[in-house]
């Protein structure tokens, strides 16, 4: 046990005097979520739009006067031919341009339709999809209003509510993501470098040829990952909570503890890399390229696996983080208890004893 | 009991074997010996070693320390040795106090306990126990990795390559250390590739290419050496020592620092040189004893032949 922990307290020396990369393991998190939270996000907010509108009318005027009155849009121009319609594309000025054609009101009142037309810029698909869903969910607002109360035969309305979201906010999307992500990139990462660190050394050849077994140098290893990772979940907890105002809605017991089962998973993910890498480069790349891309691909976080082709999804399957961000954006977002994720859990749990006892199993005793 | 038996060893790299680290080696260490293990680069010094303390395994052939198994007692040995190896291999950003601490711990003992061992070694690094390991110099390090090595009053000391890149005067200071510790009863198996270096052990194995060549005590392996030598010089170096390759009387030559051992043949005298008809301009001869090296030379060259 003294053994144990005077390897335990050499490796928080080794963490406490590489103060650089003390200072990326724990600002990490932070960074992150200032660049998912605020700049990265998929939120439209402040669009700049151009109107061109020949009519100048009382309802053409109204309709523009609430689009700009919506947080979503701002009138950036109003344009006076159609050639200008493009020319503001083309500079990418405009995101959204909405055209009346002359006479809007009189068409409106006289033959009871008039068309307004949407052009939105396209090359990012997602964006334009939102930017015209807003805009016609508030020409439609407009329009119901105007009818008032006048019964229209064979109307079908749609109501929608947004459940769990309902500001339909990114943060709560990412922070779950972001946990997955900065406990895989501390624990598998930092845990299989350190090991090949002290092979690339040669400090591992003298440790073998001591009394210290093998599998305590590995655990004494992961102890202070496993500390820096807590605090790097309270930091996400409390910045999601109290900067992104993401509620924790579920029990925080429980995602603390989910948070720790899957810590202990990427840990004995960087154990394995560990005993198969030999370099510290190499043992980067793997972590790199076989487990952060797939977490950032596969784990749902960045694109919805539903949409996938059957053998990506398939593949998800085996991606420990999607598990983690299923139950932890279950918990935290839905509020849901144990009885609703206990099979995610027991995924989680299952792939813990199985990489466990690889790692342990292929954990080698000798130098080759 | 043997301190250390290593017998018909065999040790390949690579998928087929291909390349022939430790060839059928055997030989045995009285306990409290001085044990050098004598050989150029690439000998196999550093296989055999990691063989001895349990981080190789051999492709055929047993080897013991202290009695026990390296393959079955693995654990047992393990306990019980003292290892430093080639490379300097304490944590760069631990000071020598706390690189010290932590390998007296590891091996569950403390400083205090064993301080008598390492005293004489550590009293020179102790003006600079607050500094980080990686910011000693060469000589201190091996110091240092010596004491963290000794800590825990092994059985048996394994030092591979203490002395390649220290100065001179740090070497001559090692080697003192080691009597020191050879008084205190420990038994110390140590490799170099400096030939000049053997005479300071009580024993000698000559290694070359995976094949032991000799073991024997430094005095018995010179004495051994049965032909004539002769320290040979001449103005023009180059031109000599081609001259005397072609020459009748020779065995064999070549270059010795600032003059060429010439190894007679059997029945040659010195006088068969002095009379030898040549044109060199300001010949020196001057027969010598041989030392370690001319006889790893030789016995490499029987080896080839």
């Amino acid at each position: 046990m003294k053994q144990f922990l005077s390897f335990v307290k050499k490796e928080f020396f080794h963490i406490w005097r590489d103060k650089s990369t003390l200072l990326i393991l724990l600002g990490m998190p932070v960074v992150q979520i200032v660049i998912f939270g605020f700049a990265l996000t998929n939120e439209v907010k402040n669009s700049r739009i151009a109107v061109l509108d020949p009519s100048k009318d009382a309802s053409s005027l109204a309709i523009t006067a609430e689009l700009d009155a919506s947080r979503y849009f701002d009138l950036e121009k109003n344009l006076v031919n159609f050639a200008q319609v493009e020319e503001e594309f083309r500079r990418g000025k405009i995101k959204l341009a909405v055209i009346f054609p002359a006479h809007f009101a009189d068409d409106l009142q006289h033959f009871n339709k008039a068309t307004v037309q949407l052009i939105a810029d396209a090359s990012d698909p997602n964006v334009a999809n939102t930017l015209t869903n807003y805009a016609t969910a508030i020409i439609t607002d407009y329009q119901a209003r105007i009818t008032g109360n006048k019964q229209l035969p064979y109307t079908i309305q749609t109501e929608m509510r947004m459940l769990y979201n309902p500001q339909m906010k990114g943060a709560f999307n990412f922070v779950p993501g972001l946990m997955a992500m900065v406990l895989l990139l501390v624990c598998t990462m930092m845990t299989a470098i350190t090991i090949v660190k002290e092979k690339e050394m040669g400090t591992m050849e003298v440790m073998l040829v001591s009394p210290m077994r093998p599998q305590m140098v590995v655990l004494a290893k992961a102890v202070p990952y496993l500390f820096i990772s807590s605090i790097n979940i309270a930091t996400i907890l409390l910045l999601s909570v109290y900067a992104l105002e993401v509620p924790i809605n579920g029990s925080l017991f429980l995602v603390v503890a989910e948070s720790i089962l899957f810590t202990l998973v990427s840990l004995s993910l960087g154990l394995l890399i560990s005993s198969s890498a030999g370099t510290q480069q190499t043992a980067m790349f793997i972590s790199l390229i076989g487990l952060f891309m797939p977490t950032l691909m596969l784990s749902g976080f960045m694109f919805p696996i539903e949409n996938m082709p059957l053998p990506l999804r398939v593949i998800s399957n085996i991606v420990p983080a999607k598990w983690y961000y299923l139950v932890v954006r279950s918990v935290m977002i839905k509020g849901v208890g144990l009885q609703e994720i206990w099979k995610e859990t027991l995924v989680l749990f299952g792939m813990l004893v199985f990489f466990l006892t690889l790692a342990i199993r292929k954990f080698k005793i000798r130098l080759a | 009991m043997k301190a250390v038996t290593v017998d018909h060893i065999v040790k390949t790299y690579g998928k087929k074997k291909a390349v022939v680290a430790l060839n059928d080696v055997s030989f045995s260490v009285e306990p409290g010996e001085l044990f050098g293990i004598i050989g150029p680069d690439g000998a196999g010094k550093t296989s055999l070693f990691r063989l001895l303390t349990t981080l190789l395994l051999a492709d055929s052939g047993s080897a013991t320390v202290d009695g026990f198994d390296v393959v079955k007692d693995y654990k047992a040995i393990r306990n019980r040795v003292g290892y430093m190896p080639g490379r300097f291999s304490l944590y760069p950003d631990l000071s020598v106090e706390e690189n010290l601490n932590f390998f007296a711990t590891i091996f569950n003992t403390s400083i205090e306990k064993n301080y008598e061992l390492i005293r004489e070694i550590y009293v020179q690094i102790e003006p600079f126990r607050k500094r980080k390991a990686g910011k000693l110099s060469g000589g201190m390090k091996q110091k240092l990795a010596l004491c963290c090595a000794l800590i825990h009053r092994p059985s048996v000391l394994f030092l591979d390559e203490p002395t390649t890149g220290v100065d001179a005067v740090s070497r001559k200071e090692f080697w003192e250390m080691l009597k020191g510790l050879k008084e205190q009863g420990i038994t110390i198996l140590v490799s170099t590739p400096y030939m000049d270096e053997a005479g300071l052990c009580d024993r000698v194995a000559l290694i070359q290419n995976g094949r032991l060549l000799s073991v024997d005590t430094p005095s018995a392996i010179t004495a051994g050496f049965a032909n004539p030598i002769l320290a040979v010089k001449a103005n023009r170096m180059l031109y000599l020592l081609n001259r005397l390759k072609e020459a009748d009387f020779t065995q064999d030559v070549y270059p010795f620092g600032e003059y060429h051992h010439l190894v007679l043949k059997k029945g040659k005298r010195p006088e068969d040189v002095q009379h030898w008809q040549n044109d060199q301009e300001h010949l020196m001869i001057e027969p010598i004893k041989p030392d370690i090296e001319d006889c790893f030379i030789a016995l490499m060259k029987e080896s080839h032949a």
